[in-house]
């Protein structure tokens, strides 16, 4: 085999059903991203994990609705980053700063009011502590985004427990509406125009909130009414110790988890902690298990945990590691202390180890090339086949 | 297969039930229709079929439902899914997963099937609806005939005895529809499947029913039977068979097939009249206009080289339209052609990406850039779901509400109503109104500010013979006090009652543009029925044929 090919066989496949990347990977991928984003405020560092995530999205994004979800969250993190930023502006910073950038007129307040303050100086140093503060949070919420626009919440749902799965699957139905809402707002906002009413506004919105939810709640309806003449909550008759055993072990197991961790963080009772903890753990996974039994879905063609997925997971979690341990060894260069003033620099191998972050894209299968397909102009495709013998098993 | 035994329904503390007296026995294998007005309680004899009558709906139900030998009373929707799969108007209200292969296996999985039955059964199910290219696509990107025919197969898939089918073409085009009914119709022929289907698109649908289930009135008892023995009785009937009845013929044609077979007579004794030229009938409106069969004086809307994109799309592409006044224009062409975009792009939702629209004449507005309050009095649309115009919780402040909006006098838009809706109590929420009460509702609220152009998006969706009748009857007054309209549709029905000219679209762009007897009778998709009996002649409607034959006194 020359070089060619076996860099070729390397290369990532086109995305199919079959090696579809565990939605589970994607989702580690971007929790290990976030635990880097918490452990610095440094904001070229910030900046790096963002476009990181930015790259990958953008590479390895499908066309399905939930991947349109990332622009959305790049929205609210800057509306995160707005708001911390005004809260430093009005409220005051507790850094203290020499460098006077502006002062606004202090309302005063009484003396039991003290070290509450509205308005006054606003320092250049308080303000750039604001906004490394919210830009990592900002951050952070990109990485979740991310992980939202690459996983399909589904499938995600399928890696779940026989015992969640209902309560998981209210979730993710309780999820796809939103978008539903949003669209209806859309287009009953659009409608008041022909009405002769204005369609632009905060009022706008708010004088179609009605007709809106009774939409919503009629959508709703029916498709409760689907699911269950679907099949939707069908359970398995069990016995009824299986049942009780189940209930004792889930509630004994919960109350378990809850002592025991209150043992570990209380100051006393931490040698009884730890064993409570782990009993009841045990016993609640016992009862998610029994509880499983009731259920009597099957799985299809659940995602499989194959080696890209560990890969894409590993980078994650890499990136995430370096982090934490960089900031244990550099605080400087990672936590860089407001006062004085200083330009931020990048330290070099923390940034190279986030740019580790970058493997997705790299060995994450490829969605099919962009189609100029949307909602509504569709050609539709393929005339019935001729008749074809099924077999009724 | 299914049982019904002395069924009535009563819903909550209704005086009068829903259904009554059912009392009949389904066949395995057949393919029975269910037909009646609106009203009558079809959805209730569906869902009883399903259990959702009464577990999800409530109301009392007495009798016995036995499907698959299997009680309804006993056993709730869920424990039924293995039996009974249905579908409803709106595939996506149906819809639980967000991929064509998840939601195939949905049904499945809930029933537990074992994961290499499921597979082989997707697989199959994607070849025989002729999805197998759609796999993986997700389900908010389909067309409209796409998610129908992925909403069948998802309840295909758990190899279910008995379909019920909740009018399963309404919202489709014809060519979708006939997909769908091609589907359908092999699954009973292939598989032996029994279907439960409800319609209120006779023409399309009646020709494949093996029985007819008439419920010819609220809570009277139904009728079922051989589909031409029934269709005999029927309030509701499609053109087919109205020409069949018009022309004495017995049994009652069903199918276009049947009908050309048996009119030849008819065709002969038509051949030396000519389609009348009566106010009554479309082709007789051009009077002295022209012999474009359009109207005079200043157009009320200019639209030219148009070019309007949504996100990646070019909806629309170099389209060219002329309303005048008196105009009744019918927009067709499949889901997603761009019907929709060119009448919000007239009311000014879409900005034109190229092109000019102009209201009224060379002085006119243009929409996109015209405050609400005004455009309002140059063009009125309704949208396709009515109930985006209505907010209010009463008929009553509904129409204070659109005095308001229009600045007219108060009551003009009641007087409006009660011309369109006599019996509509000012009490009454619009969202309690029945579909044909909803639209004439919208309609009347759009036409208070009295604008000289009219829209209407797919106005017949869920409307059966009579409403339609009625809205034939409201438009064509319209159109004579000089109202342009125009309205977007895929029934071909009602645009050969009620356009002059046809405009067909096709991926964004203006394909055909002419009299509605040239344009339609040249397409077999867009050909009414009629029309395809008496092909070659131009003959449009069953009234024209009636008119022409009371004209030359031939005994009918």
């Amino acid at each position: 085999m020359t070089l060619r090919q076996s860099l070729s066989a390397l290369r990532a496949p086109r995305a199919t059903r079959s090696n579809a990347l565990h939605a589970g990977a994607w989702w580690l991928w971007a929790l290990g991203l976030a635990t880097a984003a918490s452990r610095t405020t440094n904001p070229l560092l910030l900046a790096l994990i963002v476009a990181v995530t930015a790259y990958v999205v953008a590479a390895r994004r499908t066309d399905a609705p939930w991947a349109r979800g990332y622009g959305a969250f790049l929205k609210i993190a800057l509306a995160v980053l707005v708001i911390r930023l005004f809260f430093a502006v009005f409220l005051g910073s507790p850094i203290p700063g020499t460098t006077v950038l502006f002062t606004l007129p202090e309302v005063p307040l009484p003396d039991w009011a003290q070290g509450v303050r509205i308005g006054g100086r606003v320092t250049a140093e308080g303000l750039v502590f604001a906004l490394r503060d919210g830009l990592k949070l900002a951050t952070m919420l990109v990485c979740v985004g991310a992980a939202n626009a690459l996983a399909s919440p589904a499938r995600l749902l399928k890696s779940l427990p026989a015992a969640l799965y209902e309560a998981g699957m209210a979730v993710v139905v309780a999820m796809t509406f939103a978008p539903h809402l949003i669209a209806d707002v859309r287009r009953l906002r659009a409608a008041r125009r022909l009405r002769g009413r204005d369609d632009k506004g905060i009022r706008a919105v708010l004088r179609i909130g009605l007709p809106v939810l009774e939409g919503a709640l009629e959508r709703s309806v029916a498709l409760a009414a689907s699911m269950d003449a679907r099949g939707y909550g069908r359970t398995a008759r069990v016995p009824p110790a299986v049942r009780r055993t189940t209930a004792a072990l889930t509630l004994g197991g919960l109350l378990g988890v809850c002592a025991g961790t209150y043992g570990l963080l209380a100051a006393r009772g931490a040698a009884l902690g730890l064993p409570v903890l782990l009993l009841g753990l045990a016993a609640a996974l016992g009862g998610l298990w029994l509880g499983g039994r009731r259920a009597v879905r099957s799985r299809y063609r659940p995602d499989r945990w194959g080696a890209r997925a560990w890969l894409v997971s590993a980078s994650g979690a890499a990136v995430g590691a370096a982090v934490v341990w960089a900031a244990a060894r550099l605080p400087e260069a990672l936590d860089p202390p407001p006062v004085p003033l200083t330009a931020p620099e990048l330290p070099l191998w923390p940034a190279a180890a986030v740019l580790a972050g970058l493997l997705p894209a790299f060995v994450a299968p490829a969605p099919a090339p962009r189609t100029e397909t949307d909602a509504g102009s569709v050609s539709r495709s393929g005339q019935i086949p001729p008749a074809k013998e099924t077999t009724r098993a | 297969m299914i049982r019904f035994d002395q069924v009535s329904v009563t819903y909550g503390d209704d005086a009068a039930p829903a259904v009554h007296g059912v009392d009949l026995t389904v066949p395995e294998g057949e393919l029975v229709l269910v037909v009646g007005p609106s009203g009558v309680g079809k959805s209730t004899l569906l869902g009883a079929v399903s259990g959702l009558v009464p577990h999800f709906t409530g109301g009392t139900l007495h009798g016995r439902v036995t499907v698959d030998g299997r009680d309804t009373r006993e056993n709730r929707p869920r424990e039924l899914a293995d039996v009974v799969g249905t579908v409803g108007q709106d595939p996506l209200a149906h819809f639980v997963t967000d991929t064509v292969e998840d939601e195939l296996a949905y049904g499945m999985e809930c029933l537990g099937l074992p994961p290499d039955t499921m597979r082989r059964r997707v697989e199959e199910t994607l070849d025989l609806l002729g999805l197998a290219d759609l796999r993986d696509r997700p389900l908010a990107t389909l067309s409209g005939g796409q998610m129908q025919r992925v909403a069948i197969g998802s309840v295909l898939t758990t190899h279910p005895k008995v379909l019920v089918l909740d009018e399963p073409t309404s919202a489709l085009d014809p060519a979708a529809a006939e997909e769908v009914l091609a589907v359908l119709q092999r699954l009973v022929h292939d598989l032996g499947t029994t279907v439960l289907m409800a319609e209120h698109r006779l023409e399309r649908v009646v020709q494949y029913a093996d029985q007819v289930l008439l419920l010819p009135a609220p809570g009277a008892a139904p009728v079922l039977g051989e589909p031409a023995e029934v269709m005999a009785l029927s309030p509701v009937r499609p053109p087919v068979v109205a020409l069949g009845r018009l022309a004495g013929w017995s049994p009652l044609p069903l199918s276009v097939r049947d009908a050309r077979r048996r009119a030849a007579g008819l065709r002969e004794r038509l051949d030396t009249l000519e389609p009348l030229e009566t106010p009554e009938t479309p082709a007789g409106r051009g009077g002295p206009d022209g012999p474009d069969g359009s109207g005079g004086g200043e157009p009320l809307a200019e639209v030219s080289s148009l070019s309007v994109r949504r996100g990646r799309i070019t909806a629309l592409e170099k389209v060219d339209l002329t309303v005048r006044p008196g105009e009744t224009i019918a927009l067709m062409g499949r889901n997603g052609a761009g019907k929709s975009t060119l009448l919000n792009t007239l009311v000014g939702m879409y900005e034109p990406a190229r092109g000019t629209v102009r209201l009224g004449g060379a002085s006119g507005a243009v929409p996109h850039r015209t405050r609400p309050s005004e455009l309002l009095r140059r063009v009125g649309l309704v949208p396709q779901d009515p109930r985006d115009l209505l907010y209010a919780d009463t008929v009553a402040a509904e129409c204070a509400g659109a005095d308001r909006d229009a600045g007219a006098e108060p009551g003009t838009c009641r007087a409006l109503v009660s011309a369109l809706l006599p019996d509509v109590h000012d009490g009454t929420h619009p969202r309690d109104l029945s579909e044909g009460q909803r639209l004439a509702l919208a309609l009347a609220v759009v036409l208070t500010a009295a604008p000289p152009l009219l829209l209407l998006d797919e106005p017949t969706r869920g409307l059966d013979y009579a409403a339609k009748e009625r809205l034939t009857g409201v438009l064509r007054a319209l159109a004579e006090d000089g109202h342009a309209i125009v309205l977007a549709t895929h029934d071909v029905e009602l645009a050969a009652e009620l356009a002059r000219r046809v405009v067909i679209l096709a991926d964004g762009e203006v394909v055909a543009d002419g009299p509605s007897a040239e344009v339609v009778t040249s397409s077999p998709a867009f050909a009414p029925q009629t029309a395809k009996i008496l092909a070659p002649r131009r003959w449009l409607t069953v009234g024209q044929v009636r008119a022409a034959l009371e004209e030359a006194g031939a005994g009918v």
